[in-house]
């Protein structure tokens, strides 16, 4: 080690790695996948990796990933909600790996809930 | 990324109860469901709360699971990891309220806590030296070589308050003004990782659960003190600790943070592992010393201290494991960061072993002036069965008891001294009253003469006599004169001999005789041991109305001392039985076995 900067850099690369241990008593964003047996056929697991990697990529701090049981609502399976504290919940269906990263783009990183690919817009 | 760790305990508690089984289930659960890459498992050091062992944390849920089985891991995996419901059934039960589950961290035994020694125990994996440097690993050590001369690590250390941590309670920081005062073409730094007191294990788990954290904090003393070598003694009995210790060695100089010019600042420094044998006095500093240059361990006179003709005759700072794990934090937070916690005396917060009659047996981190009561009822969760508290031994073999009517005192240094225990390494052995005070006297001494490194007279051929005293009083053949004796020998040894071992054995006996004579009398005067503890002086015998004549006692009786006699009590329909006490060994089978308590001693 010969510079405070490399120390950092390693810092930097292996707090991401431990970044889903800090979210300790869910007082970050919370994203959860649907991930029962409907949930799963219609191919949830795809999109659960493709929002960790997304994440990890973008580096979005304070918010974890995990899955639930069915929602209620197989038909409108893969479904992905979004618990951010204070606000009130997001729901997206008929996820699609594609879909993920405009989801943590504009919905993590800057705020704004994809409309078009939530519940209300895609029953209506 | 992975979306879930799962932090099993890998702490020598919960391995000897197969946590390393679990894992290796979980890892091929995990792998059969095809979630390997979404689900990390992480082995970490000591969670503390060894009693409930083995121990899995999974994030980012925070859900604790105690006392885990291989038989569990399928059902984690499927309900838990694979489908995120939790398995409520396997939750510590603290942290389960209604539907939610409690963070950890408002538990009774974790809320009292303040971690700072082991801060960093049962949060990463010991073995993987990246996880450590994001938990600030090593940035103590970068600001003490690139922002603070030797003279400034020296000064935050006093400013701290820090005090030995193995026994002694002597100011760190001034030890280390001490060697780094004095001249010398090459110093040492040594670490006492021979932690031998009974029920004491704070230091295998800074050491299994934080391993790098010493490496760091013997880099910064090198730093202040102007030593190049560093050597950790630690007990060959650890072998996790050793194994992990060594790895952290060899991943710290694979990554430039030993060895030479550390963060360019033109400091060299290394560190090397010595196994220690198993000899008790080792653990004191200079028959350590001897020990690690090769030769027997035995202790020589002091002075000359260590800071000036210590390892290899070379000036030296010794510290033990607690002591140096406080330090990284220290020099990255300041010294008020440390001084704010504790009493006027004694900075900081204090690792205890909590052992003995309590139910939450484990590892706990308070800060100094929290009271025994505290310690032991809120976070140790009491005394099992509903007994009565009689007393708490702290310091081992070397340290003294506090009796109930002390449970309030706040735990510092000086305090403990004063009430004639002391803090010692952190051992806290909880007694009941089903403990007699005289034979765990028996007990530690038993421990120093076993010992003994035999090199002076006081120590080698005192405690025996001391111990044969006691063994007299215990079996029921002792006279107050034998008491008188006792505490003469006592003081005897306290003042003669050459090191702390033996300065300090007798504190047992005398710390018990202070506090519970009237059990010593009891044992000397009416040749009975109240707690029914001593063989010798405990008789069984049977109630003949309240046998219901069943016959168990008999039937498991070893020597056949139990037999039926002829009286029938009112109310029964069989004959009851009789002991007879010329036949009966003592051994306390029939008590176990009576359901009806019929069995007295």
């Amino acid at each position: 080690m010969k510079s405070l900067e490399e120390l950092l850099a390693i810092k930097q690369k292996a707090q991401a790695q431990i970044a889903a241990r800090d979210a300790d008593g869910n007082d970050g964003t919370r994203v959860v996948v649907g991930m029962a047996t409907c949930g799963i056929a219609a191919g949830a697991r795809p999109v659960l990796k493709a929002l960790t990697d997304e994440i990890a990529k973008r580096e979005v701090k304070h918010v974890s990933v995990t899955q639930t049981g069915c929602i209620g609502m197989c038909q409108y399976e893969p479904i992905v909600e979004v618990f951010e504290p204070g606000k009130e919940k997001v729901t997206y269906v008929k996820m699609t790996a594609e879909k993920v990263a405009k989801v943590v783009n504009e919905h993590l990183v800057n705020g704004n809930p994809v409309v078009e690919y939530t519940v209300g817009a895609v029953t209506e | 990324m992975y979306r879930s760790h799962v932090l099993v305990c890998g702490g020598t508690g919960c391995t000897s109860s197969h946590s390393g089984e679990l894992i290796e289930a979980l890892e091929a659960n995990i792998k059969e469901k095809g979630l390997e890459e979404e689900i990390k498992v992480v082995r970490t050091g000591c969670f503390g709360l060894c009693a409930l062992g083995p121990i899995m944390i999974v994030y980012p849920e925070g859900c604790f699971y105690s006392e885990v089985k291989v038989d569990d891991i399928p059902e984690i995996v499927e309900e838990h990891l694979l489908k995120g419901r939790i398995v409520k059934r396997l939750l510590y039960k603290e942290t389960v309220e209604a539907e939610n589950v409690k963070p950890l961290s408002e538990t009774n035994f974790y809320k009292k806590q303040h971690r700072v020694a082991l801060r960093n125990c049962g949060v990463i994996d010991p073995e993987n030296i990246e996880e450590y440097i994001a938990y600030d690993g090593y940035a103590a050590l970068a600001k003490a070589l690139t922002e603070m001369t030797p003279e400034d690590v020296i000064k935050t250390v006093i400013d701290s308050g820090l005090r030995g941590r193995g026994g002694g309670g002597f100011p760190t920081g001034r030890k280390w003004s001490f060697t780094a005062a004095n001249k010398a073409d090459q110093k040492y730094v040594v670490c006492n990782a021979d932690e031998g007191d009974p029920g004491a294990f704070m230091d295998r788990s800074v050491l299994e659960g934080d391993p790098h954290c010493l490496v760091e904090a013997m880099t910064i003393c090198g730093y202040a003190t102007g030593a190049t070598e560093g050597y950790v003694y630690v007990r060959a009995e650890y072998p996790i600790a050793v194994q992990r210790l060594q790895k952290a060695i060899d991943d710290a100089r694979e990554y430039g943070l030993l060895g030479k010019n550390i963060f360019g600042s033109g400091f060299d420094f290394d560190l090397f592992v010595r196994l220690g044998a198993g000899a008790f006095v080792c653990g004191e500093e200079t028959a350590l010393m001897t020990s690690i240059e090769g030769n027997r361990g035995e202790p020589r006179p002091r002075p000359p201290y260590p800071a000036v003709k210590g390892l290899f005759g070379k000036p030296t700072t010794e510290n033990n494991v607690e002591t140096f794990a406080n330090i990284p934090q220290i020099i990255l937070k300041g010294a008020e960061f440390f001084n704010t916690m504790g009493t006027e005396t004694s900075k900081g917060t204090k690792v205890f072993a909590l052992g003995g009659k309590i139910n939450n047996t484990g590892l706990v981190e308070v800060p100094m002036g929290t009271t025994l009561r505290e310690i032991i009822e809120d976070i140790g969760g009491g005394i099992p069965n509903g007994k009565k508290f009689k007393a708490a031994q702290t310091g081992g073999p070397s340290g003294g008891c506090l009796p109930a009517d002390l449970l309030d005192i706040k735990i510092d240094y000086d305090n403990l001294v004063a009430k004639g225990a002391m803090m010692g390494s952190g051992g806290l052995i909880v007694m009941d009253e089903d403990d007699c005070m005289v034979d765990i006297a028996k007990f530690f001494l038993k421990f120093t003469v076993d010992e003994s490194c035999g090199k002076c007279t006081p120590c080698r051929v005192g405690t025996r006599r001391l111990l044969e005293i006691l063994e007299k009083i215990t079996s029921g053949k002792g006279t107050m004169e034998d008491l008188e004796r006792m505490e003469y020998l006592c003081n005897y040894i306290k003042e003669n001999s050459l090191c702390g071992l033996g300065q300090t054995a007798p504190n047992p006996v005398l710390s018990t005789y202070q506090r519970f004579r009237d059990e010593y009398i009891a044992h000397v005067v009416d040749k009975k041991c109240p707690a029914g503890v001593c063989k010798d002086l405990v008789t069984y015998s049977i109630d003949k109305d309240k046998c219901i004549g069943c016959g168990v006692c008999a039937r498991n009786c070893p020597v056949d001392a139990i037999t039926r006699t002829e009286y029938i009590a009112p109310g029964h329909k069989l004959a009851s039985f009789s002991i007879d006490t010329d036949k009966c060994v003592k051994c306390g089978v029939c008590v176990g076995n009576c359901k009806f308590k019929a069995v007295i001693k």
